[in-house]
């Protein structure tokens, strides 16, 4: 007996915290363009690698390099620029009304624009995002009205969830965009329902699923790999790790693991692993992706790692769990300077533009800002009516519930 | 005694419990190094380890599936749900499990857990934040549930619940957190450190589980209240100016029958308040228990204000909440009848 070891429980911790030296020298970052880019029609096994690499098109003198490199113009990819330096301006913007008492909660991008917006670029009309709420991008790249977002966020008079909804819970079906729960994970195979649809009905549409690193850990991650991996569903399903779930550190989620994208692994999915912070691959992989679903050859999981810059919300201080100088430290350094130094490389852009075209967009923001805030924010002027929480609960309002809206006299 | 806010209470619980008894763990997602996002668990990982207070990942069936198995090996987890809102993935292990696993096993097996949770509206925080899914838990035997509703009661109630030998879902009103909240939103709050039962005793003291307090004596009518309804039926007495004896129910499953009875034998009358939908709510419990036990001493039929049997809304959340001003107009309604 004596010889037996003792057990003792196994706990993951980050390699620093706050008041360490941030560390990524455990991040393995392969150099750009040296992944190959398999056929759309490839078997999945052939190609396991991927699940442990990272895809990456720009190199650090922002050249784009490699088989991933060439799915859009240069004027594709201006367009992106503004995508996302819209959606970081936006977040910026929202940040700051919701600490000026006009909304209850906000969440940012901060270093995950590239993510969401790239993607936006491979889908068609008619498909259909389940997203998370950190997907803003989908609704800006896809053109969205941002003054329809902002009244969504001050649950004004204008909003087109009638005040029911937490704010950046948005939902528009005519842009792709499945109402957002604040539940996590509950999304994810919905998606593949919403794409076995589309198979069963012989339609041409595909699914996207959108989750955190952290919420892969949620039964319902596990039942869309099952789901999709048996009927093959038409579907790009997407975990963006972007490192940390609040205070939690990916490792927690990921367990043994060597990656996320090694769990599809075990379902025979094809698995592809991106440098989520550069636009030009986020893309390459998502046409990739998109072209496979749609040709009826099966579902894609895809890991996009990325760093989340921002507090988790705005109810969060990251200074409690991480070096504060953390993300500076992160290798894979910001989409928006990444895309930006590619298009000066390519000579259609240059520092002044930039600064120029930033100024432009805090000038769209604002305009849209005033226009939204005549509405009404979450405290002050016009808002949704009371009457209108009683409606929706169900198609037709049962007794019970018109007597309830009579006895609230509104 | 010291003051405390209901988080330094619940805190304190824990850290009363871990002190005295190693097998008692603590748990749940952001609840290790960082101290939960409510920081309820603050400092506990520093104090006793990371074998006994750590982070989990992100599946709520998870932490209640791997809490029965601890349970089952001896040991006294008390796990945290990050809100309420999210236990309903951990719903199959509480009813299908937690609550069968002693009876099905005539005692070999026994699920001494408890399941802490942040509960109930207030804070805008929409359909994810905000619900109040007693109910849920009430209507499943095996299950004790408590909601306590100041520092003292949380401290001493949770004690309770970790040594008692069930398990027990603990529904923490967020509102309360950091002080009292009567419903009137628009002025200012007071902090627990201002209020009496901010004063919490030192070391391991014990509110047991079924026992209800009388928060205000009273002979025109009976208020049954939990949680930050207590606070919100208080002021709904004082401001409508009746009589009202207000009871704070604190356990739901074991309940204080015998505390309500007399008190509607000596009132006559009833009203049942609290902020979850009234469909099926646990208020259809405690109208039925009344009329049951309290018919021939009955003047007027017992009343319920509620949650609308909406969803929670985000805008509208004070047209929803079930404010003094709507628990008022029922208590004259009731005396008028
Ligand atoms: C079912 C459920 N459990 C817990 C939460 C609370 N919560 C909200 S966000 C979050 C962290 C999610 O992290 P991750 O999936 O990595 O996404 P990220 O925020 O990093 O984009 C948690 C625990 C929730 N919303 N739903
Ligand atoms: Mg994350």
């Amino acid at each position: 007996m004596t010889d037996t070891p003792r057990l003792s429980l196994h706990v993951p911790e980050p390699e620093v915290r706050p008041g360490d030296t941030p560390d990524f020298s455990n991040v393995a970052i392969p150099r750009a363009g040296s992944v190959p880019r398999p056929e759309v029609d490839a078997d999945p096994k052939s190609m396991r690698d991927l699940a442990y690499s990272i895809i990456r098109v720009l190199n650090r003198q922002g050249e784009a390099v490699g088989p991933w490199a060439g799915t859009l113009t240069n004027e594709e990819l201006l367009e992106g620029l503004r995508d996302m330096m819209t959606l970081r301006t936006f977040d910026a913007r929202m940040q700051t009304a919701q600490r000026q008492g006009k909304t209850s909660f906000y969440m940012q991008h901060m270093g995950e624009e590239a993510v969401s917006c790239a993607f936006r670029k491979a889908l068609l009309p008619g498909d259909m995002n389940f997203p998370t709420y950190r997907q803003a991008g989908l609704l800006i790249a896809g053109g969205y009205p941002l003054v329809d977002m902002m009244n969504q966020i001050y649950s004004n008079e204008a909003d087109p969830l009638k005040g029911r909804q937490l704010p950046i819970m948005y939902s528009s079906r005519e842009h792709g965009f499945f109402s957002i729960s604040g539940n996590l994970g509950t999304q994810f195979v919905q998606a593949v329902g919403w794409g076995m649809a589309s198979a069963i009905k012989g339609d041409t549409k595909i699914a996207v699923g959108w989750i955190g690193d952290g919420s892969t850990a949620e039964s319902d991650f596990h039942a869309a790999l099952v789901f999709a991996s048996t009927y093959r569903a038409p579907v790009v399903l997407n975990i963006v790790n972007n490192q940390w779930a609040i205070s939690t550190f990916q490792g927690i989620a990921r367990g043994g693991s060597g990656t996320f994208a090694a769990r599809g692994l075990g379902f025979g999915l094809p698995t592809l692993r991106v440098d989520g912070n550069d636009y030009l691959a986020v893309h390459a992989v998502a046409k990739w992706a998109v072209e496979r679903a749609r040709r009826n050859l099966g579902p894609t999981l895809v890991e996009y790692v990325t760093y989340r810059v921002g507090a988790h919300s705005t109810s969060d201080d990251p200074s409690a769990y991480r070096p504060k100088t953390e993300s500076e430290a992160w290798p894979l350094g910001d989409p928006v300077i990444r895309l930006k130094n590619h298009l000066i490389v390519q000579g259609v852009w240059s520092e002044e533009r930039h600064k120029q075209t930033e100024a432009e967009i805090l000038d769209v923001v604002i305009t849209a800002q005033k226009e939204a805030e005549k509405h009404g924010t979450l405290h002050a002027g016009g808002k949704p009516s009371a009457r209108d929480m009683f409606e929706g609960v169900y198609a037709e309002m049962p007794a019970h519930l018109r007597r309830q809206r009579q006895q609230a006299g509104v | 005694m010291a003051r405390m806010t209901m988080i330094e209470a619940i805190r304190d619980a824990m850290d009363v419990c871990m002190g005295l008894d190693e097998n008692v763990v603590v748990f749940g997602e952001d609840v290790g190094y960082f101290g939960g996002v409510f920081r309820c668990t603050h400092g506990l990982q520093q104090k006793y380890g990371r074998s006994r207070c750590f982070d989990t990942p992100i599946s709520e069936l998870g932490i209640v599936g791997v809490a029965v198995g601890m349970a089952a090996y001896g040991l006294r987890p008390c796990v945290e749900m990050q809100f309420a809102d999210y236990v309903y993935p951990a719903y199959d292990q509480i009813v299908s499990e937690v609550a069968r696993i002693r009876y099905r096993s005539a005692g070999q097996f026994t699920c001494p857990i408890v399941i802490r949770m942040p509960t109930g509206g207030g804070i805008f925080g929409g359909q994810t934040h905000s619900q109040s899914p007693e109910a849920l838990f009430t209507h499943v035997a095996g299950l004790k549930v408590v909601v306590p509703s100041n520092p003292q009661d949380a401290k001493g109630l949770l004690i309770a619940s970790i040594e008692d030998p069930d398990p027990v879902i603990f529904l923490e009103p967020k509102r309360l957190y950091n002080g009292p909240f009567d419903g009137h939103h628009d002025r200012p709050v007071t902090p627990w450190s201002k209020h009496e039962s901010g004063e919490v005793e030192a070391g391991r003291t014990v509110t047991p589980l079924g026992k209800a307090v009388v928060r205000r004596a009273g002979s025109a009518v009976t208020v049954l209240a939990y949680g930050t309804m207590v606070h919100v039926a208080l002021a709904a007495a004082e401001d409508a100016g009746i009589d009202a004896e207000v009871i704070d129910l604190r356990t739901l499953v074991p309940l204080d029958l015998d505390a309500i009875v007399a008190s509607v034998r000596k009132t006559g009358r009833c009203v049942v308040v609290h902020e979850a939908t009234l469909t099926s709510g646990f208020g259809a419990e405690l109208a039925a228990l009344v009329q049951e036990h309290c018919f021939h001493s009955l003047e007027a039929p017992i009343a319920r204000v509620t949650g609308w049997d909406t969803p929670y809304p985000h805008a509208q959340e004070w047209d929803y909440f079930p404010g003094p001003a709507r628990v008022g107009r029922a208590l004259i309604e009731t005396m008028e009848a």
